[in-house]
């Protein structure tokens, strides 16, 4: 069986394409010059400036680099050949330059609308070629049928296989790739299409469809949450197991057909194959849904911990205790609890230890204000490199002594705090609404608190029979770190937003109406800070991606099997100067979900600063 | 003034302190502690082994009492194993048993032996520094000027198409993590199989195979253009697109100043505007941020190091902690923690001799 191409059969618009894309640079470069200058009299000369000065940084750069390191540096043939092309390049440009202003009173406009066209162009003949193919993909194979003799005609069966086999290659790679992710495609399109309509009626979130770039990103995201979606619930558009391994097929090329594939397997290896024969294609498909699982997930925990810390101390100034609130004894029996539960699990030594740091950090609460207390707490995990941290907290033998179930514990607490304190602060006058709703959303956190918490063969074994849900310890620990992790920066926004906003008219206003100083903090001051909240909040996912990537790459805490994209891109990394296929795969997705993150956040921020 | 940087070294040494010991509780936990009893003895050790090993180096003393010894507080321990031979913390190979100090702690200059290496902490992390150092030079004389030079392009004329394809261009490099560029730039730029290196070289305009050298760990001690610019270019593109939009920030700031539109207004040609009035106060900014950067390229050097195997102090990092080397992380960590407050310290006072309106208190 021949392997897929790259572009199937019809080949034909490789020549267009090379056309529009040659246009696209040329027009490109040459309005970004231009417009860089906006001098339209000057343009020749500008044009020079831009260009020169570009290639002699890359110049100068090789040069002082050659110079300081001590011979052995870049070659004295390769610079001068570097700055002849500068001289060729400049004397280009200029004459560029002299043609362009003597035709044109706006050269880098007439640039940038060429450039427009030539990417419009580019769009189009993809568009067509994808539709052609889609369309007449395994007209060879018919012709082919039919020009058979009536007895030599095969059964019906292998003919099927044939024509399937036939059509597959004449799609070729991409088109293939494309036809997999069918669903997503049906899916954003009509998303798209339902949010353009309504966008006016939809807040926020429709005035994003005002926004070319804010556009993009959601477009980006939402194919990677759509495809976790589909391949994650009903095993759509992956092609064969993330662990499925073929015989013949390590470290194949893509496009290369599986030896001996049954009539219901997918008969190629759409993206190749890794060093242990399985599908790269598949584990990439596969590993969106770790991270569009986890990402959020965590960002919102951080969220939750750093805007139930963050609003008190942006909120109260003046000590933090005083000897007759209630918040010291809740404080203090808190800290005798934590003091106990150490002296009873790990001994006498460690007891004293944290009996010691409570003692510091309670006498400390009625000195200094909270702000203070819990600024250096956030400072002390922010002054660790975080890959330190996740080198300390990320392994194996750490998993083995329970700590992120502490961690846990403490950290998954803050959410149950959280919805207790908003819904308390809120109804706190209508007594019979307020016990119903906190039973509503409370019994349910507490339960899935307790079964998150527990697992068996661990420290933490009290459920017993009761723990219906028991995450993956790898997973645990990896979500643990980076909610740890992503804390503290969290805290310090909300902290600024709430120092910021506590001086606005309508918290006095609140204030002075009699209000408690939480329902100020979650009901007055957090509904004005959203607008940079969710901004960050977009950020955050981004940068959690990027970390999960990080763990993945040094191979902490998630199996070595998992087929998230750090971990494939950690296996292919080995091999890649010999085979480059299994890792670029997982790269490109991680780096499009960031980058997606990154233009939704850019879109959001533009379109919540235009109210 | 002196009042302040003299708390802020309070601070310091306090947060020093603090993490230090979240490090070497970390470390010293039990499970930590067997596994570096079966890297230093054997792997098929059995418990009581590994417990009689640990016992008689002074791992399982209380907490408290091991961090004093680390310190130099308290006098190393000393025992002697089953032949008879003294062991100890103190204890150095090449050094006669009558001459070991009876207290070696950072106090009196001793940070330790690696149990990786087999050589003094001071020894190994003087070394790898300098490395690193080297690498983080030609990073910050890459992307501070280029980050600069994109970040006054873009926010001198706010909202204009170059402002726009510039932003996008940064976000696009902030959003590329080190491990996801070094990647491509390895399969597009040093694979004698992949990218432009195949074509380049039967062009003949390149010697040797391949554009650039995938590893650099020819580099620690002939650094060149091609062996060493593609970790450079790595650590950079990831800071350079922060650093960028910090500084477009402040530019397109400082365009709206009513200082800019009188100059304009008086007939002050554009380029004297840009270069002259609005680009000293538009660099104040990006300072701190270039100094706060610092810390986060830490992460990007230890990816990078791995990535192109180049063993300098992130190398050693991922070494120390990989082998749970206690001594050797413990002095990582300081490192990278007084890394980390004194570019702090040194961002806050710079601010203070940049824009003259601050005063600290």
């Amino acid at each position: 069986m021949e392997p897929l191409t790259w572009f199937g059969a019809f080949t034909w618009f490789g020549s267009f394409l090379g056309v529009a894309i040659t246009v696209a640079i040329v027009s490109g470069l040459a309005a970004m010059l231009l417009s860089l200058t906006n001098s339209s009299t000057k343009g020749a000369f500008s044009l020079f400036n831009g260009i020169a000065v570009v290639l002699l940084l890359v110049v100068g750069f090789g040069y002082v680099y050659g110079m300081m390191s001590g011979g052995g540096g870049i070659q004295m043939s390769t610079l001068a050949r570097m700055l002849g092309v500068l001289v060729l390049l400049g004397l280009f440009a200029a004459m560029l330059g002299y043609f362009m202003n003597t035709f044109f009173d706006d050269p880098a406009a007439t640039m940038g609308a060429l450039f427009s066209k030539a990417l419009l162009a580019i769009a189009i003949i993809c568009g067509v070629w994808l539709l052609w193919t889609l369309l007449f993909a395994g007209s060879g194979h018919r012709a082919y049928v039919d020009g058979l003799a009536p007895d030599a005609m095969p059964d019906a069966e292998t003919l099927a296989a044939e024509k399937r086999i036939a059509i597959m290659q004449g799609r070729g790679i991409i088109a293939s790739i494309f036809m997999r992710f069918m669903p997503v495609w049906i899916s954003l399109t009509v998303i798209i299409v339902v949010s353009m309509i309504y966008k006016r009626k939809l807040g926020l979130y429709g005035k994003l469809y005002d926004n070319v770039i804010g556009m993009v990103g959601f477009s980006l995201v939402m194919f990677w949450v759509l495809t976790a979606f589909y391949t994650g619930v009903f095993d759509l558009i992956s092609t064969h197991g993330p662990l499925e391994q073929a015989s013949g097929m390590k470290n194949k090329l893509p496009g290369t057909p599986l030896r001996g594939a049954e009539s219901g397997e997918y008969a190629f290896y759409l993206l190749g194959g890794d060093n242990l024969a399985r599908d790269v294609f598949s584990r990439m498909v596969k590993g969106s849904v770790t991270v569009i699982i986890i990402a959020p997930l965590a960002t919102l925990f951080a969220f939750m911990v750093g805007i139930t810390l963050g609003l008190p101390a942006g909120y109260f100034s003046g000590p933090a205790l005083n000897r007759e609130s209630i918040g010291t004894k809740i404080v203090g029996a808190l800290f005798a609890i934590i003091a106990l539960a150490i002296l009873f699990t790990s001994g006498i030594s460690n007891f004293l230890i944290v009996l010691v740091v409570l003692a510091v950090l309670f006498a400390l609460m009625f000195k200094g204000s909270l702000d203070t207390v819990l600024s250096f707490l956030a400072n002390l995990i922010l002054a660790f490199p975080v890959i330190l941290l996740f080198y300390l907290l990320v392994t194996p033998e750490i998993v083995q002594t329970g700590l992120p179930q502490y961690m846990a514990i403490v950290l998954f607490f803050f959410p149950i705090i959280f919805v207790a304190v908003l819904i308390n602060s809120r109804f706190k006058t209508q007594p019979a609404k307020n016990s119903k709703y906190l039973m509503l959303t409370l019994i349910p956190m507490a339960i899935i608190y307790a079964v998150t918490i527990n697992a068996p063969e661990s420290k933490i074994n009290i459920l017993g029979a009761l723990d219906f849900f028991n995450p993956d310890p790898g997973v645990l620990v990896v979500f643990v770190s980076v909610v740890f992790v992503n804390s503290p920066t969290v805290f310090r926004i909300v902290r600024g937003l709430a120092l910021d906003i506590n001086s606005r008219d309508y918290v006095a206003a609140a204030q002075t109406r009699g209000e408690g100083p939480w329902y100020i903090m979650l009901w007055e001051i957090l509904p004005n800070a959203r607008g940079p909240l969710i901004v960050d909040f977009c950020l955050r996912i981004g940068y959690t991606t990027i970390l999960l990537g990080t763990l993945g790459f040094f191979g902490l805490g998630l199996s070595p099997e998992s087929p998230d994209w750090g971990s494939t891109i950690n296996d292919g990394r080995k091999l890649l100067m010999i085979y480059a296929h299994p890792a670029l795969p997982p790269a490109f997705a991680l780096l499009s979900l960031v980058l997606g993150l990154n233009l939704l956040a850019d879109g959001l921020r533009e379109e919540s600063l235009k109210d | 003034m002196g009042l302040f940087i003299l708390r802020r070294l309070g601070v310091m040494l306090l947060t020093a302190l603090c993490l230090t010991f979240v490090v070497f509780f970390l470390t010293n936990l039990y499970p930590n502690l067997e596994k570096l009893a079966k890297t230093q003895g054997n792997f098929r050790m059995s418990d009581e082994q590994v417990e009689s090993y640990l016992t008689s180096r002074g791992y399982l003393q209380p907490l408290p009492r091991k961090y004093a010894e680390w310190l130099g507080i308290a006098p190393g321990y000393l025992s002697s194993d089953t032949e008879g031979k003294p062991v100890g913390r103190c204890i150095r190979p090449g050094i006669e048993a009558d001459k070991v100090p009876t207290r070696c702690g950072i106090l009196q200059g001793d940070w330790g032996f690696s149990t990786v290496f087999k050589e003094p902490v001071s020894v190994i992390i003087g070394t790898r520094l300098a490395l690193t150092a080297k690498l983080m030079l030609w990073v910050m004389l890459l992307m501070v000027p280029s980050a600069l030079i994109v970040g006054v392009l873009a926010g001198m004329r706010e909202g204009s198409r170059t402002d726009r394809t510039l932003s996008t261009a940064s976000i696009a490099s902030t959003a590329t993590p080190e491990y996801v560029s070094g990647v491509i730039f390895i399969a597009l730029l040093a694979s004698s199989r992949y990218g432009v290196s195949p074509m380049l070289a039967e062009a003949g305009l390149i010697e040797g195979k391949t554009l650039f050298k995938g590893t650099a760990t020819t580099a620690m001690e002939a650094a060149n253009f091609q062996n060493f610019f593609l970790p450079v270019l790595t650590i950079s593109l990831y800071g350079m697109g922060y650093i960028a939009r910090m500084t477009r920030a402040s530019m397109a700031e400082v365009m709206t100043a009513q200082y800019i539109r009188t100059a304009r207004l008086k007939g002050v040609s554009f380029r004297n505007i840009v270069m002259k009035h609005a680009l000293r106060n538009a660099l104040i900014a990006p300072f701190t941020v270039i100094m706060l950067q610092i810390p986060w390229l830490l992460n990007g050097v230890v990816i990078v190091e791995t990535l192109f195997n180049y063993k300098g102090f992130g190398w050693t990092l991922v070494q120390a902690a990989g082998n749970n080397d206690i001594e050797l992380l413990l002095g990582v960590s300081v490192v990278s923690v007084f890394v980390v407050l004194i570019t702090q310290l040194l961002s806050d006072i710079g601010y203070v001799f940049l824009n003259p309106r601050i005063r600290i208190s």
